[in-house]
């Protein structure tokens, strides 16, 4: 056998009393994608940072080309040819894609962005990528930005690229070309780890699949050997069933009505452009859209965060029947007409959670200011407490441990439990299982469905259109703050939703079709 | 290995420590006063070559008086009753109540630098009260003068500290360099106000109400067989209303909604406007209330300290007291502790230079010295610094 690219040998890393990573074995030869796959929490990223020289292993060695080497910073990473792409994009958004690829070149000679224009066009070339040198940051779409992260680490030479979840903030079609780019590089040498959480990607892409299970390195499998199901079960260690349930909507009324939202941000940009919708109760309605596309404006106008421009917004009061007002009106406004809305929103730790309180005090948020004494009230919070943790099995060492301390499952067990504590009538939820693993996932799923039984009108941000198919029973496509289409869960397909979430609608766009 | 050699590695590296046990944390502060003493006395030792065990005792004695072996009461009655133990106590009164004055703000992460000019303006208030009304009907009427000096200093306290509010909480000004402002104009008041009120020039404002004792603070009467010294019986009321200040201020940061409030803010005004909580509201409420405390604060300076006023009034405390919340990581029942470790760095300090002919600066240097080993420890409280070993 030839000797692999880059190969880790017993590479362990620990973080006080945690174990991140133990005795992990990996190795990739040139010309191979491996994809690296392991729930939340699994070590994932903490391996590819030691990789990338931002950690240091405790133990363990690593070698490229059958070279031990040393990682101690990100420079020892380029030298050693390694590049990693960020989940987060680095760029500097008044620079274009050629001054973001030169920044922090060390290049010997005067400074030519014309001669950097020239390689990165050469770059784009060779692998197909579809970029213009010359365009701005901020006038780049997402796909665009993540094409300028890879070409900045190829542009510095690198035989080793790390891509982690590069996919997430994708559309399929997108997806598509990215993997084509991949395969084009892998033909010419390069060796890839690419990190996702999506099966159907990892099977569609890689040579092999390693995995990684609460740090500890399970096994590597050919990907033509193996299946989704068996890999959930290495991933998770039992096996898991796949389906999400859905049940005919009952005795659906409107709930929310929507009519001719818009709003625009601080830089005058229209973020949401004469949205209209309803959302029944009992039903989940999915909001599909590239991120950033006004999902976050939408949900925040109804829980009364975000001044409207125009249109209404209207909700349906259950027991009378009437329609009430919510425009412009504050969170405590809306709750004092008696509306029982809950929100989940995507920030969880910044926004929904105080992160260095504890569990009771987070319960406490909603309903601390109950009743007229000047204290606070804390049996009714820790009775909730205990409550979410055993009914949505939160692991915690109690309900006095700050939230920022609990893993991203458990925070979001926290928040969602607490926002259906108060019975609400309308729920909604922003990206609710982002960054979750799948038993996570599969729990907010159903909480939600049982959500939907109870007659709760459900709005559902999602991101993984696999997801919002089989879990919603009608789905709203967002695109650049429209409307694009509103379909029916049953019968709506990938690619069509993919269209809609990329659909320019002409000339109201001011030029930006292309 | 032979290859082995070849690579360099980092001998050691930092990890974060996810949550440290209650003892280990307070294990590495005391190690960390420990070396801050030994270095302390090695600096002393160079400077006076005095043994710093001699050092050590000035130290000690500074608060807490020294030990007449002759004398027919015990040790700790010795104490109890001497000059120097009260006028600490009262020193680590008056560094406390300013503390606790700014801790609701900083805990809502509001970064008030204007408890100087807080507690200036405030005494101003108080004296001026003190100053005019010392005639006729408020002879016969003492109390309800000094009633009148602690309304008059709230309301400039919270005058002071509310104005910057209003503009952060409208315009979202840097409270930090506006308070910092408020203090040069407070300053520059008060020196305005004493040259108006004594006509002589001097610039001295004396001591008002000398014989009268109008608006002075009253002052304790114990037994006479317990033989407290002057100091207990003057302090005492001002260290009895800042211990009740201390447990207000406990409860009200930990059992009420006001509290509550106040830390959602702090830690993420995102949260506070998601669950409803108006901003701005509780930015202004919790100024009124730091305002109000720094006003009693210059109440007793006024009336229980000074009754006089300069525009050193606050004895430079308006800072040291941030110091003192940021180390007590705003708890009220631990600023006790760290007010009493600055003070008695503080008094050691000067003691030590005063008995040993240095200036002032000798004791500062000390101070500086142990200030910055309890801060510093916090970052092994944080982090550990781990060998690095590869083969395990």
């Amino acid at each position: 056998m030839s000797t692999p690219a880059i190969a880790l040998k017993n590479i362990t890393k620990t973080f006080g009393q945690i174990v991140a990573n133990k005795n992990i074995n990996l190795s990739v030869d040139a010309g191979e994608i491996v994809a690296l796959l392991g729930e939340n929490g699994s070590g994932k990223t903490t391996l590819m940072n030691m990789i990338s020289g931002i950690y240091f292993p405790d133990e363990g060695q690593i070698f490229i080309n059958g070279e031990e080497v040393v990682i101690k910073s990100p420079k020892d990473a380029f030298k050693h040819g390694i590049g990693m792409i960020h989940q987060h994009f680095k760029l500097v958004e008044l620079f274009s894609a050629a001054e973001n690829v030169a920044l922090g070149l060390q290049e010997k000679g005067k400074y030519d962005i014309r001669q950097v224009s020239a390689k990165v066009r050469e770059i784009t070339e060779r692998y197909g990528f579809d970029i213009d040198p010359e365009k701005k940051i901020y006038e780049m779409s997402v796909s665009e930005k993540q094409t300028v992260e890879i070409i900045k680490v190829l542009y510095r030479g690198a035989n080793i690229l790390i891509l982690d979840e590069p996919t997430a903030v994708l559309t399929p079609q997108e997806t598509q070309k990215l993997f084509a780019v991949l395969r084009k590089m892998k033909q010419d040498g390069k060796s890839i780890i690419i990190i996702t959480h999506k099966l159907h990607e990892v099977l569609a892409i890689s040579d092999n699949v390693a995995v990684l299970r609460k740090g500890q390195y399970i096994g590597t499998v050919k990907t033509s050997d193996t299946n989704e199901s068996q890999l959930t079960e290495m991933m998770v260690g039992k096996k898991i069933d796949l389906n999400i349930e859905r049940s005919e909507p009952e005795l659906s009324t409107d709930r929310l009505i929507v009519r001719g939202v818009d709003i625009t941000n601080h830089d005058g940009v229209k973020v949401l452009d004469d949205v209209s919708f309803t959302a029944k109760s009992g039903e989940i309605l999915g909001i599909a859209g590239i991120a950033g596309s006004g999902q976050k404006e939408l949900l925040e106008a109804i829980a009364g965060l975000q001044k409207l421009d125009g249109g209404e917004i209207g909700y349906v009061n259950p027991a009378t029947g009437v329609e009430e007002d919510l425009r412009n009106k504050t969170p405590m406004q809306i709750r004092e007409l008696g509306v029982r809305l809950s929100f989940v929103p995507e920030d969880r730790l910044g926004m929904g959670l105080v992160g260095n309180m504890d569990i009771i005090d987070n319960m406490m948020l909603r309903s601390y200011k109950k009743g007229k004494s000047v204290f606070v009230e804390r049996k009714g919070p820790r009775e909730l407490a205990d409550k979410v943790i055993s009914d949505l099995e939160v692991v915690t060492p109690g309900p006095t441990t700050p939230v920022r301390r609990l893993s991203g499952g458990n925070v979001q067990k926290v928040l969602v439990g607490r926002e259906i504590a108060s019975a609400p009538t309308v729920l909604m939820a922003a990206y609710p299982v982002r960054g979750l693993d799948i038993n996570s996932s599969y729990a907010i799923y159903n909480l939600l469905n049982d959500q939907k039984k109870n007659g709760v009108a459900v709005i559902f941000v999602g991101e993984d259109l696999d997801v919002l198919i089989e879990l919603c029973d009608r789905i709203l496509v967002l695109c650049a703050g429209r409307v694009t289409g509103i379909l029916d869960g049953r019968t709506a397909d990938k690619s069509e939703i993919g269209m809609l979430m990329t659909k320019q609608t002409g000339g109201k766009n001011d030029g930006k079709t292309e | 290995m032979a290859k082995q050699n070849k690579v360099h590695e980092p001998p050691f590296h930092i990890v974060k420590r996810p949550a440290i046990a209650r003892w280990k944390a307070l294990l590495i502060r005391a190690v960390a006063i420990l070396a801050a003493l030994a270095v302390s006395s090695l600096v002393l030792f160079v400077l006076t070559k005095k043994s710093p065990l001699e050092a050590m005792k000035l130290v000690y004695e500074a608060s807490f008086g020294a030990y007449n072996k002759s004398s027919e009461l015990g040790f700790f009655a010795q104490i109890l009753t001497g000059r120097k133990f009260w006028a600490m106590l009262q020193e680590l009164s008056m560094l406390l109540v300013i503390g606790l004055a700014v801790t609701p703000a900083f805990k809502m992460k509001y970064w008030n630098l204007g408890a100087q000019g807080q507690v200036l303006f405030g005494g101003l208030c108080s004296v001026a009260v003190m100053f005019y009304l010392n005639k006729g009907y408020w002879e016969t009427h003492k109390w309800l003068v000094v009633v009148l000096m602690l309304a008059a200093a709230m309301v400039g306290g919270v005058v002071w500290a509310v104005i910057p509010a209003i503009f952060k909480a409208r315009w979202n000004t840097n409270e930090s360099l506006f308070t910092l402002m408020m203090n040069y104009i407070a300053i520059q008041l008060v020196s305005c106000m004493i040259n108006v009120w004594v006509p002589t020039g001097s610039s001295v404002m004396g001591v008002v109400n000398q014989t009268t004792q109008i608006g002075w603070m009253p002052t304790m009467v114990f037994p006479e067989s317990w033989g407290m010294s002057p100091s207990a019986k003057n302090y005492f009321f001002n260290i009895i209303i800042v211990v009740l200040l201390t447990v207000v201020m406990y409860v009200y940061l930990r059992y009420s909604k006001h509290g509550y409030e106040l830390s959602v803010v702090g830690e993420s005004v995102n949260t506070a406007n998601y669950i409803g909580i108006n901003v701005k509201k509780v930015i202004i409420r919790t100024l009124v209330f730091s305002g109000l405390l720094c006003g009693v604060s210059g109440f007793l300076l006024v009336s229980g300290t000074d009754h006089s006023i300069t525009t050193g009034l606050d004895r430079g405390y308006g800072f040291t007291a941030i110091i003192v919340a940021w180390l007590a990581k705003f708890n009220p029942l631990m600023m006790v502790l760290t007010s009493f470790l600055i003070v008695f760095l503080d008094k050691g300090a000067s003691d030590i230079a005063m008995n040993m002919g240095f200036n002032e600066s000798v004791g500062e240097i000390i101070s500086g010295i142990i200030i910055l080993f309890i801060i510093g420890c916090e970052f092994f409280i944080n982090y550990r610094i781990v060998k690095t070993h590869r083969e395990g």
